[in-house]
């Protein structure tokens, strides 16, 4: 009896050396990412996957620039965004980012719908009840012990891993690929490469990452560990996402290269598995699909009520909080509501989550640079120079990139139509 | 709306007008200086064409929500001034402590009160704005006439805090002097809710709170602060003997509890600071595992030899009067000081003096637990026999502390 009481114990203890850094990466892999990684594997073989080092270093690039700013100042991104750049400007930003987070929240049960759907579970079932249950999971302070669960299931994807092995790709080509840039001029590809990033480097992670930093209490003093634990995890997550680009090039676009239209085809990746590889890959996607959706509500109504400064916290009461609340819930209800609508197109939407976060980040990267730029407010913990450097190429990069990609759109909509 | 009202966001960019009723620039922003009048707006800085200018309250002529005409264009370039609180710049979009509501605000708008005094206007601080009227007067301005805007904004209902009600958050030492910044009133504010506020703070706004208050109310506060990991960085930010004021007055068990999980150079720099006996007190709980009834246990309870009678207890119990308020139960020990029985302090209320104390509690049956038996065991057994209080006795059963149910309580809620 001693011993079994114990057990459950020392899994605590792993999961104590995990913080927010980790946290953030492995829900970074969401519904969106999954599709995201599987289209561009499926659809352009190994030919995307010279964005993963360049995505690797501004997820890296960011998200420490997140942990650093909530180290050293003690608060959030919104709260920081709105004592420097005042009300106006916080309410334009809160504005995008509830936006954005929406059709987030949206493809995320979406992704749940459709993992359940390859068990024939009716998405009028399935959705209804994961949003019940991710509400209830916040609000009944019960999503901390859940949170642990949800990181645990994350080990399924391995499963690409060993998977993309089992396949036998062709190494040679993926290795090649993995440096060498190829830039189709085509509004796929421009779309798919924005939604790439987008979806690794989300706008949402950047307000959750710092929140929860600031959240754990983590100061100056500790910084160093969790700049390791952040970039650990940044790692990690691009090396799920390099083998599910591989092990879908491999089963789905060495056959015949083309979009994913369902749950069904983008398992197909995992098919070294057997005839089953479904369950894997809908386990993996529903799980994604679920922490992702814990998250996200929560994360926007936290940033935006703190940015505005109305009262905010699952453990206030639904008077005392009345906006956290119902924005809380109208992002929950919205996002299932709109994945219930009669033939909708789940995938479209689920990429096209991704692509608006790719637009949007640009945005929110600006305000991190200038706040993270500051002196009075980071002292000797401002930005290093090649950070800087990094940080506006890449809002350069995808600024032009979104303006490529909206030119081809319309091109390709006359042109078509 | 009375036109003696006022906003610090219509004033925001209002013209300023010189004596011929010539534009000179914008109102940039209003100050106050607290070690004079913290009400009064007592300076004025104008935007000009080339530099900003200072206005002196008694410069001015006439305020309306059409501009400020001056009577005086004697005017001084702007350069900081320490004394000053400038409301856009230190408190516009910042956090306040909101003292009568007990809560952590973030600051949308002023209103000011517009007074005729000395046949001029002078503006006094009225309110800080939170909430939505105010965050739609702030989202308006400038592109709505302001007229218009106040019309529109009735519809919202107000959330507002008195001036007097607002505390500001200064880190800096020198400059809450400076502006006569005092944190005494948040001092009334029950450790409780004060502990709630202060989590909501940033680290370096933590520390001057924790720097500046009472350090009685100080102890108080962190020991309500949940996060252990929250109560150990707010003692690391600072010094340490300002630290070690802290945790003298802390309860020995819960001041081990947070010296615990600090780093170990820091603990025992605080300890050096601290005074003989509740420094010797804090280390004998620091020498057991926090996880055993040992690293639970307090060192302060009452206990009175078993020979005594009712009138002895009572004695001791006065002379630990400090800890009254949580008292529940007095101990018996013999003449090796090891445990022989406990009384809940209810029966001495009842008993006669001359009593003896052997006699009242023979028929209470003792429970006790070994300084090394682990914490999940000792919630087991208080929870069992319903114990308030539970002694704690050495390997040779003399008795070296108590658990008492808040103890209990503050380890269920961590778990």
């Amino acid at each position: 009896m001693r011993l079994v009481d114990r057990l459950p114990r020392s899994w605590l203890v792993f999961f104590a050396v995990i913080g927010p850094g980790f946290v953030t990466a492995m829900v970074d892999n969401d519904a969106g990412g999954i599709y995201t990684y599987s289209q561009a594997g499926a659809r352009f073989g190994y030919t995307m996957l010279w964005t993963l080092p360049p995505i690797a270093l501004l997820l890296v690039v960011t998200q420490e620039m997140n942990a650093r700013m909530g180290a050293v100042t003690g608060k959030g991104l919104s709260d920081l965004i709105r004592e420097e750049f005042g009300l106006r400007t916080t309410f334009v930003v809160m504005i995008l980012l509830v936006l954005g987070n929406f059709t987030n929240v949206i493809a995320e049960f979406a992704g749940v719908a459709s993992a359940l759907e390859l068990f024939h579970i009716s998405k009028f079932v399935s959705v209804p009840l994961a949003a019940l249950a991710v509400w209830l999971l916040v609000v009944k302070g019960t999503y901390a012990s859940v949170e642990k669960i949800f990181l645990g299931a994350c080990v399924v994807y391995i499963a690409y891993i060993v998977a993309a092995v089992l396949i036998s790709p062709d190494w040679e080509a993926s290795a090649l690929a993995s440096v060498k840039p190829v830039l189709l001029l085509d509004a796929a590809y421009l779309t798919l490469l924005v939604g790439l990033v987008g979806t690794s480097v989300a706008p949402w992670m950047q307000f959750y990452l710092q929140a929860a930093v600031v959240e754990k209490g983590i100061t100056v003093k500790d910084y160093k560990e969790s700049r390791v634990e952040v970039i650990v995890g940044c790692i990690v997550m691009v090396v799920v996402a390099f083998f599910i680009i591989v092990a879908c090039a491999a089963a789905i676009y060495r056959t015949g290269p083309r979009d994913i239209n369902n749950a069904a085809e983008a398992a197909k990746a995992l098919r070294p598995f057997g005839e089953y590889a479904y369950l894997l890959f809908s386990a993996g996607l529903l799980n994604a699909s679920l922490f992702a959706a814990s998250i996200l509500p929560l994360s926007t109504a936290y940033s935006v009520c703190e940015g505005l400064g109305f009262e905010s916290g699952v453990n206030k009461r639904f008077r005392e909080a009345p906006i956290f609340y119902w924005l809380y819930t109208g992002l929950i209800v919205g996002g299932a509501a709109v994945v219930l609508m009669p033939d909708f197109p789940l995938i479209k939407m689920i990429l096209f989550s991704q692509v608006v976060n790719g637009v949007l980040l640009p945005v929110i990267l600006v305000f991190m640079i200038k706040l993270v730029n500051k002196t009075d407010l980071m002292g000797e913990w401002v930005n290093p120079r090649a950070y800087n450097v990094i940080a506006w190429i890449a809002v350069t990069v995808l600024v032009g990139l979104t303006f490529v990609m909206a030119g081809f759109t319309v091109r390709d909509m006359y042109f078509a139509g | 709306m009375a036109d003696s009202l006022l906003f610090l966001t219509e004033l925001m960019g209002m013209k300023v007008y010189d004596l011929k009723g010539r534009k000179i620039g914008r109102l940039r922003d209003a100050c106050i200086v607290p070690s004079g009048d913290p009400v009064l707006v007592d300076r004025y800085l104008v935007g000009g064409e080339l530099t900003w200018w200072t206005v002196r309250q008694d410069q001015v002529e006439r305020i309306s929500i059409d501009g400020i005409y001056l009577r005086d264009e004697q005017l001084v370039p702007y350069h900081e001034d320490e004394y000053m609180l400038r409301m856009v710049r230190d408190l516009l979009d910042q956090q306040i402590i909101d003292i009568h509501g007990r809560k952590v605000v973030r600051v949308n708008d002023v209103t000011f009160e517009l007074k005729r005094a000395n046949s001029h206007d002078q503006l006094w601080v009225l309110e800080v704005d939170v909430g939505l009227r105010s965050i739609f007067r702030r989202l308006c301005q400038g592109i709505m006439p302001p007229r218009l805007v106040r019309r529109m904004m009735m519809r919202i209902p107000p959330n507002s805090i008195r001036w007097e009600f607002c505390n500001i958050v200064e880190p800096d030492p020198q400059r809450r002097l400076r502006l006569n910044i005092d944190m005494t009133a948040l001092e009334g504010i029950h450790p409780a809710d004060l502990a709630d506020i202060v989590e909501e703070l940033s680290h370096e706004d933590r520390e001057a709170v924790f720097e500046a208050i009472d350090s009685e109310v100080a102890a108080d506060t962190l020991s309500e602060v949940e996060d252990p990991r929250t109560q150990a960085s707010i003692l690391e930010s600072l010094e340490a003997d300002r630290a070690a004021d802290i945790v003298e007055e802390m309860d020995p068990d819960e001041a081990a509890d947070v010296l615990g999980e600090l780093e170990d150079e820091k603990s025992e720099a605080i300890l050096d600071e601290m005074e003989a006996e509740p420094k010797t007190e804090v280390e004998e709980l620091l020498e057991f595992d926090e996880k055993s009834a040992g690293g639970m246990m307090n060192s302060e309870f009452v206990a009175v030899a078993d020979t005594g009678t009712v009138a002895d207890a009572m004695a001791a119990v006065r002379e630990q009067i400090e800890n009254i308020d949580t008292l529940t139960n007095i101990f018996l020990v013999d003449a090796n000081g090891r445990l022989a029985g406990a009384l809940p302090v209810g029966r001495l209320l009842l008993a006669e003096a001359p009593t003896l104390l052997r006699d009242l509690a023979k028929d209470e049956e003792v429970v006790s637990v070994i300084v090394t038996e682990r914490r999940d065991r000792v919630t087991e057994i208080v929870d069992k026999y319903n114990l308030m209080a539970l002694p704690v006795v050495d390997e040779r059963g003399a008795l070296v502390g108590a658990i008492t149910a808040d103890d209990i309580i503050s380890v269920l809620r961590q778990e």
